[in-house]
């Protein structure tokens, strides 16, 4: 295992190691695919947590395929009212033409629910690359350099930490595009006021460790060898202190998701007719509902669920499997139980 | 954990093996004067954030009535208000009013903020209340059937129950739970705090207070108190869910920490019965991470509250700041989210010194 990792996963090297031990020949012929982080999980994983993992896989690939073939698989637009002149009519309950009913303003619900994908998945990806980033950078800043710099910032980060994360993404949007706004400008919107409420989680994480890692061993002897201040960041400290990231990843991404919708449901989202939002269709289902009207808010409500139950699963295995503990722990106690079988 | 832990942190040099032994015994005192300076800073960072950041786009006149006046009323209206001079020069006078607790005035209905916090403040606080009320009765029990079954049926489904509760949006739970229980079975009110008949009931009361189960209760009133009652549990079941959510992981994760200690054991070994051991010894101690993480689910509540309140049309704060956004008055939403910055900041500061009380190893 840790022979084949410094050879670039080619046929040579695992060749060489062919001839190793049967343990090590298994693990070092696994091709390059399966050492992957998600698939190298999948296949440590066992019982309920390979349950939970690849339902959360199935939902994860599920939303993403839903949202790269939205075009195709959707039977209208999302802003569509009609068809060649016909007008599809409110509030229809679900039949052969509208699988899943029409909302109030006559859009087609299966089709928006399909459309919304994109917009969530966009928000995701935008607010949680962003917000890696930006948390990263500032933690290892802040924890390396120390000082003025970095108690200004631990007092900023804490403040916002500390504020109700739904009012901070109001407030922000607000400010990005005075409440509603077009698709790429309402997505972009959203993802940066979603950015702003995670930098904070990123950064504390990051400047924790780095403010541990500074005192370590290793990061004395780079800079007495004359390491300069870049190379200690960007390999030091930075390879070494992003265990916990992929977590945090995860829970930020089903956040992301959940706050879009909530700001749509707030009316402080993307416009109907530039993009489908679920957190919009669920706003306007509200006073259907009373009514009996169940379908228009259902199944927004069903695909934000999936969605971020989906993330959250993956997450939450990647992170058990990851634990040392937890995982050994479940092992052993699974190898007892079938020695007392 | 808390945000205190971590800006205390902050204020002693980077000497960890010296710092707890210096200030170990005692040190309570200094612990919570400590914190609740650290509170100040907090709130006139976030202040200052949210003035500055709600400024960049332009006045509150703007925004509320651009488009629908001239520019030269519009301009004169700001001159009025005061918007026309420098943008510190108003940072500072809004300072200055926030000291004397005047947030300002809302201006589309021309209520100073301290009042609508004041007359929407205990609705909130009513429905948050309620909601930890069944977040600390549905999750801890469950918490603790998940860690005794751990690994086996019953842990599987209750843990699958946390992430849905998780995953699920106060809203779309608020929506199912009028689908089946308002509109379906008919058992409960669809939305509001209190029916019509009610509030005229409610009228007849001497210097009503803010709270109306505390309101029916002193009035003496089965029905009043049933109509009450019943226009809380919706509300309270779809902001409580997320947070007992929360709750049952944590006693989870940390009774099967405590479970496996020796001192449980121990006390197994002297007889103490397992219903005992799980209820008293290993809950105990798997309590104290749930009120430190309090403080954070206090915030968090206080977003889902707003979201709960829109749903169910319960008249609280969260409720007003979405009408006051539709509205376009800033004004109105800056001073309530100040407040709600300021009640956070608080609670963190309660939990903590709660925390430091259970647990003498958070105080340094």
């Amino acid at each position: 295992m840790t022979l084949s990792n410094p050879v670039p996963p080619g046929e040579g090297g695992a060749d060489d190691l062919s001839v190793e031990s049967a343990t090590v020949a298994a693990t070092a012929r696994s091709p390059w695919y399966l050492r992957l982080p998600v698939v190298s999980h999948l296949r440590r994983s066992v019982g309920l947590q390979r349950g939970m993992l690849v339902t959360g896989l199935v939902l994860v690939i599920g939303l993403l395929l839903t949202a790269l073939f939205a075009p195709l698989l959707a039977p209208y637009g999302f802003a569509d009212t009609g068809v060649d002149g016909v007008k599809f009519g409110g509030q229809q309950p679900p039949s052969a033409e509208h699988l899943l009913g029409t909302t109030v303003t006559g859009f087609d619900v299966l089709s928006r629910v399909i459309w919304g994908t994109r917009t969530a998945v966009a928000v995701m990806v935008c607010a949680v690359v962003a917000s890696l980033f930006l948390g990263v950078a500032l933690g290892l800043l802040s924890g390396y350099v120390g000082g003025w710099l970095d108690r200004v910032l631990v007092m900023l980060a804490d403040a916002i930490y500390a504020f109700p994360s739904l009012l901070l993404a109001i407030v922000m949007s607000i400010v990005i595009s005075g409440g509603q706004s077009g698709a790429w400008g309402g997505i972009l919107a959203a993802a940066i006021s979603i950015t702003v409420v995670f930098v904070p989680q990123y950064f504390r994480v990051i400047r924790a460790e780095v403010v541990r890692l500074k005192a370590e061993p290793f990061v004395e002897a780079a800079k007495v060898i004359g390491t300069g201040h870049r190379r200690v960041m960007g390999t030091h400290l930075l390879r070494n202190s992003t265990r916990t990231l992929p977590l945090i990843f995860t829970l930020n991404s089903s956040e992301a998701i959940l706050t879009l919708a909530a700001l749509g449901f707030l009316g402080f989202g993307i416009e109907p007719t530039s993009a489908s939002e679920w957190g919009y269709d669920l706003n306007r289902a509200m006073s259907d509902a009373t009514s009996g009207i169940w379908w228009t808010g259902m199944f927004p409500g069903l695909a934000i669920v999936a969605a971020v139950l989906g993330v959250t699963l993956v997450g939450e295995s990647i992170n058990d499997l990851n634990d040392p503990r937890l995982r050994t722990r479940k092992k052993r106690s699974r190898a007892q139980k079938k020695v007392a079988a | 954990m808390t945000t205190g832990l971590d800006t205390e942190v902050e204020n002693t040099p980077a000497s960890p093996a010296a710092r707890p032994r210096r200030r170990a015994g005692g040190g309570l005192g200094r612990y919570i004067l400590v914190r609740f300076l650290l509170i100040i800073p907090t709130v006139f960072i976030l202040m200052t954030v949210v003035f500055f950041l709600m400024r960049i786009t332009g006045d509150p006149i703007t925004a509320a009535l651009g488009g629908r006046l001239t520019p030269d009323q519009l301009a004169q209206r700001r001159a009025e208000a005061g918007y026309d001079r420098p943008l510190i020069v108003q940072y500072f006078d809004y300072l200055g009013g926030v000291l004397h607790g005047d947030f300002g005035m809302s201006y589309t209905d021309r209520t100073p903020v301290s009042e609508i916090l004041t007359t929407y403040g205990g609705a909130t606080f009513e429905l948050v209340v309620y909601a930890v009320v069944v977040a600390l009765v549905a999750g801890v029990p469950l918490g603790m059937i998940a860690a005794r079954t751990r690994d086996r049926w019953p842990d599987a489904v209750l843990r699958v129950v946390a992430i849905l509760g998780y995953a699920t949006p106060v809203f779309f739970v608020g929506l199912l739970l009028k689908l089946v229980f308002s509109v379906g079975l008919g058992w409960l009110p669809v939305a509001g705090r209190i029916s019509t008949r009610g509030e005229l009931t409610m009228g007849t009361i001497l210097n009503p207070s803010p709270f109306y189960l505390l309101d029916a209760l002193r009035l003496g009133r089965m029905d009043v108190l049933m109509d009450v009652a019943g226009h809380a549990v919706l509300p309270a079941i779809a902001l409580g869910v997320l947070t007992g959510g929360i709750f049952l992981r944590l006693v989870r994760t940390n009774m099967i920490g405590t479970l496996e200690m020796q001192y449980i054991d121990s006390a197994r070994s002297r007889g103490v019965s397992e219903a005992r051991l799980t209820t008293r010894h290993a809950l105990r101690p798997a309590l104290i991470p749930i009120v430190t993480v309090m403080g954070m689910q206090i915030a968090m509540m206080l977003g889902g509250a707003v979201l709960t309140e829109t749903t169910f049309e319960w008249n609280g704060l969260g409720y007003m700041l979405a009408e006051y956004m539709k509205a376009r008055d800033y004004v109105a939403v800056q001073g309530i989210v100040m407040m709600l910055a300021v009640i956070v900041a608080l609670s963190n500061f309660v939990v903590d010194v709660v925390a430091a009380l259970i647990d003498p190893r958070v105080r340094y």
